[in-house]
């Protein structure tokens, strides 16, 4: 699918910092989690965006920002155009009709005491003007169908079904108010991985079916690979990196990209001694503390004294065709396919 | 019959606030499959249901009215057991096993009404301190700590001693009081552990107002440890209100209950032990039969609770 | 192998002519309020020292419980092992006295976790509890168990290691506590390593770190490694051999560039063709068809048989035996032949 068209949903410096406070009865600032500190990017209708990156890279603040369940601290998030960052009340609930999630876990995503009608069902509850009361049990039923369930199954409750299954009800609710963008955040991680590539497709037919434009959070770069037509890399609450598919894996600019690529197994045991191998030293530091200028420096092999005094931006670089945040942005083919 | 009539106006009127009991959900389908094959759930369930038939009417196992001052005989006081007096009669020449059987309205009484009461209250207060968060929070949880300071039988006496009458109502009150903080403590740790769960996080998402995100989401997945803790609490409460009878500061002649028998009895026990024993023994039973239903409905509901 | 009647646990050194551990026929069963779950059934593996050996699976194919039968780790009851034999250096573990057991159980195979949080005590020092395994087995002082503590967290790179040995588990990230239960786990020396998705837990930096330090781990002292896992990726990347395990079973066993090559079983050569790749995007995902078994209502005959495009009359029947596929790899599946071919194309 090739993204043209206007952008559906604009990021602008999205910052997110959590406070720290200090103390128990005066209560003081002491710093913050930069969780996210200025990420900016487009989705395209019917695109699939990847955010890839490491625990504590902020991808998982995002999605929670972009889904509105937190406030951002600064920056702004346009959805067709209308601001989301600071809307309220029923405003913010009419935003929620274009903007759903599919979450990771889907043992813990559903309520275990309502059946799967009542939890596929409730975003009809919610928003009523969507649905006719009369003619929301069919609504369900033809939802389940979609995703590949047995309608008839809409008084069961969650724990009846296997984690796969469980997951496509999860979608079933994600679709109910027909929104145009779903923020997927690691929605095939937590199965088994039999069920994996089921789920992928699933996701991918309702695509084309609906229109559907995807924020596609994972660590398995090879799913994202596969299912996304560009393709974000964070690192410590920023955006290193930004391109299509093909840019961001056969032609990364970014060391900390170069790096993540080579790191990940290549499920190719003839490859093995031909492969390179990047390993990093060391743990990402903490988003309390970042280092200053470019915040990979400390565990960069390229990293010279600029790159402590000055953040580089994501920007096209001389040599490369898409945006890095490198000072000696160079593109790579590490993985050689 | 008039006394029956009266708790369960009290509970409509504070059950009123309440959210609606959860429906039916399959878990708790699951948790009465599993139930029922307890052998603990039937015994003490089977005990239970013979209490409360005997609590609602005594009449259908005794002629004897021990409510009427005209069936005791002073002149056949202290009789041993007999075919006329099963259980002998006491030292005012009642009936104890009359007595005994219409001393279990009383137990059955207080103990529904102080656990319904702090369910209720507790329950409420730990939903919404637990859902609030923050100062909302903090104060509640300050208020019980005040409670928990307070010794409970000390407690319970000085309360009692305001209200200067014992009866139903009053015991109540005053174990009320004193127990809600534990409730309220269980069902907020509950509703913290639930909030964070991913469904509420999916329901936020969905654009679920407060009130749906609590009655709906939270609730049903916190009341359980609230219900198993109740439950048990029913059966210390009837024990409870024994010992302050026992104490003088509970029910109070003519009201009849076993706490008051057992210390009507306790002066002339060795020479008459049966007005003690049989009033000690129902009242053992009783309490006995709701803790081991309490721990029964904690392994049917949740294993890892233990 | 000669069985005498009260076996004796061989030297360090006993050369021994067979295997360094070898599972045989292998069964376990937990006894659930639903009914018996046979978790395992009939696993069978052989480990060489300085070998890798992945055990690939999903949830519910007994991988796991076959590695804690090999540890005596298992709950017993609910857990029962009616047959079967696990042999180290030719003695069966599972006849020893408990006692020669625990001199076994983590000095000479021990074992890391996909949690290491959770494995490791929150209140003590990490230093105390790797310094514990040599005060404890080895009698050692506190002063040069501390010393040895120190020398294995260096061993398996932890940054100054001296400042923080007196540390506690949360202060460390998830790699280092890895590094930390992996430090625990070679503290004495074993002949075999069991990692149970010892970085399945961890982002793909910190995975290719930690996949590193094993195996230089291992090429240090010999020892065995049995990698427990689902994910292929890792499996290529490391392993001399693979079972794959399947509802208790293992389905498919052979040298790692076999069956990458040309998968004999039609559950691993589904795996393998479901991986996205470069050159099918765009195009539909292959994908293995319905569920993983319920453990407690196996199909019938071959435990794969409905989700498998190969299934005839006879595996919905018979449970296949494992075929000879060549002589160093056999396929639980009666149309092997098939799927072997095919897999060539």
């Amino acid at each position: 699918m090739t993204a043209a068209g206007e952008p559906i949903l604009e990021v602008r410096d999205l910052v997110k910092h959590f406070p720290l406070h200090q103390g128990i009865l005066l209560k003081k600032q002491v710093g913050a989690i930069k969780a996210v500190d200025g990420v900016s990017f487009d989705l395209r209708r019917g695109e699939t965006l990847g955010i890839v990156g490491e625990s504590g890279c902020g991808k998982s603040t995002l999605a929670k920002v972009l889904m509105a369940l937190e406030r951002p601290t600064s920056g702004s998030v346009k959805i067709n155009g209308r601001e989301i960052a600071n809307a309220r009340g029923a405003e913010l609930k009419k935003v929620r009709r274009n903007i759903q999630m599919v979450m990771q876990d889907p043992y813990t995503s559903l309520n275990p005491r309502m059946t799967v009608g009542d939890i596929i069902g409730e975003p009809y509850e919610i928003h009523p003007e969507v649905a006719p009361k009369g003619d929301r049990r069919r609504r369900v039923q033809e939802l389940l169908e979609v995703v590949g369930l047995n309608p008839e199954h809409v008084n069961r409750y969650p724990h009846q079904f296997s984690g796969g299954q469980r997951q496509r009800i999860g979608i079933a609710r994600g679709l109910a108010l027909q929104p145009e963008i779903i923020v997927c955040d690691e929605p095939v991680s937590a199965l088994d991985v039999s069920i994996q590539a089921q789920v992928v497709n699933l996701l991918e037919r309702l695509q084309r079916e609906f229109g559907l434009a995807y924020i596609f959070i994972a660590h398995d770069l090879s799913v994202v690979r596969h299912i996304s037509d560009r393709v974000g890399v964070m690192y410590l609450g920023k955006m290193v990196e930004i391109g299509t598919d093909v840019e961001i894996y056969d032609r990364p600019a970014h060391p900390y990209t170069q790096a993540l690529l080579s790191a990940v197994p290549v499920p190719d045991p003839d490859g093995r001694e031909r492969r390179e191998r990047i390993v990093l030293q060391g743990d990402p530091p903490s988003p309390a503390n970042p280092p200053s200028g470019c915040r990979f420096r400390t565990r960069c092999w390229k990293a010279q004294d600029i790159c402590a005094q000055q953040e580089p931006l994501l920007q096209i670089r001389p040599g490369t065709g898409h945006a890095s945040a490198c000072h000696f942005a160079e593109t790579h083919d590490v993985v050689h396919v | 019959m008039s006394d029956t009539i009266a708790p369960s106006a009290r509970r409509r009127k504070h059950g009123g606030g309440t959210a609606k009991p959860p429906k039916a959900a399959s878990l708790w389908s699951d948790a009465w499959h599993d139930l029922r094959r307890r052998p603990l759930f039937i015994g003490s369930a089977v005990l239970i249901a013979v209490i409360l038939v005997i609590a609602v009417f005594p009449g259908l196992f005794t002629s004897v009215d021990p409510l009427n001052a005209a069936s005791c005989e002073l002149a056949k006081a202290r009789q041993p057991m007999s075919g006329a007096h099963f259980f002998g009669t006491d030292n005012l020449g009642c009936d104890v096993y009359a007595r005994t059987l219409y001393g279990a309205r009383n137990s059955i009484v207080v103990g529904l009404s102080t656990t319904i009461v702090t369910a209720v209250v507790g329950g409420l207060f730990g939903l919404v301190a637990g859902f609030k968060g923050g100062a909302v929070d903090t104060l509640f949880s300050r208020i019980t700590e005040i409670f928990f300071a307070i010794p409970s039988i000390l407690g319970a006496l000085l309360i009692l001693a305001v209200f200067r009458t014992g009866n139903v109502w009053t015991v109540t009150l005053a174990l009320a009081v004193l127990a809600w903080p534990m409730t309220f403590r269980i069902m907020r740790a509950a509703v913290i552990t639930a909030k964070s769960q991913d469904y509420v996080v999916a329901a936020r998402a969905l654009g679920a107002s407060a009130p749906r995100i609590m009655f709906r989401h939270i609730l049903p997945n916190a009341v359980a440890p609230v219900i198993v803790v109740s439950t048990i609490n029913l059966g210390t409460f009837i024990a409870a209100e024994a010992g302050l009878s026992f104490l003088g500061v509970g029910l109070r002649s003519p009201d009849i209950s076993w706490g008051l028998m057992i210390s009507d009895a306790r002066e002339r026990f060795l020479e008459a032990p049966a007005p003690l024993l049989f009033p000690a023994l129902f009242l053992s039973l009783t309490v006995l039969a709701f803790i081991m239903l309490g721990d029964a409905v904690r392994d049917a509901l949740d294993p890892k609770l233990r | 192998m000669k069985k005498t009647s009260t076996p004796v646990l061989p030297a360090r050194t006993a050369p021994g002519d067979g295997p360094l551990l070898a599972v045989d026929d292998l069964h376990v069963e937990f006894a659930t309020r639903q009914g018996v779950v046979k978790a395992v059934n009939g696993v069978s593996y052989s480990l060489n020292p300085g070998e890798t050996l992945a055990v690939l699976g999903e949830s519910g194919s007994g991988k796991s419980v076959t590695a804690q039968a090999i540890m005596g780790i298992l709950d017993m009851p609910p857990a029962r092992i009616p047959r079967g034999e696990i042999r180290f250096r030719g003695t069966d573990l599972l006849r020893l006295p408990e006692d020669q057991r625990a001199q076994v159980r983590g000095q000479r195979i021990s074992m890391i976790f996909q949690d290491a949080l959770s494995a490791l005590n929150p209140v003590f020092t990490v230093g105390w509890q790797i310094s514990e395994m040599f005060r404890v087995h080895r009698g050692m002082s506190r002063r040069d168990a501390t010393k040895k503590a120190v020398e294995l967290m260096d061993r398996v790179r932890i940054p100054a290691a001296r400042q923080r040995v007196n540390d506690y588990p949360h202060q460390f990230s998830g790699g280092m506590r890895q590094r930390i239960m992996i430090a625990m786990a070679i503290a004495l020396d074993p002949e075999v390593l069991i990692a149970d998705e010892p970085t399945t837990a961890l982002d793909v930096t910190v995975q290719a770190q930690i996949m590193e330090l094993l195996a230089e781990l291992q090429r240090e002292s010999n020892m065995g490694l049995i990698l427990i896992t689902h994910d292929l990726g890792v499996v290529a990347d490391v392993a001399d051999k693979i079972a794959v395990m399947y509802g208790g079973r293992i389905v498919e066993n052979a040298l790692v560039h076999d069956i990458y090559r040309s998968p004999a079983h039609p559950y691993t050569k589904g795996l393998l063709d479901s991986i996205p790749r470069v050159d099918l995007k765009g195009q539909e995902l292959y994908a293995i068809k319905g569920m993983p078994p319920n453990l407690l209502d196996m199909p019938q005959g071959c435990a794969f048989h409905p989700r498998c495009p190969y299934r005839q009359d006879d595996c919905v029947t018979d449970a296949p035996p494992l075929y000879e596929v060549g002589p160093t790899r056999g396929s639980a599946c009666h149309y092997w032949r098939e799927v072997f071919d095919d897999s060539r194309r």
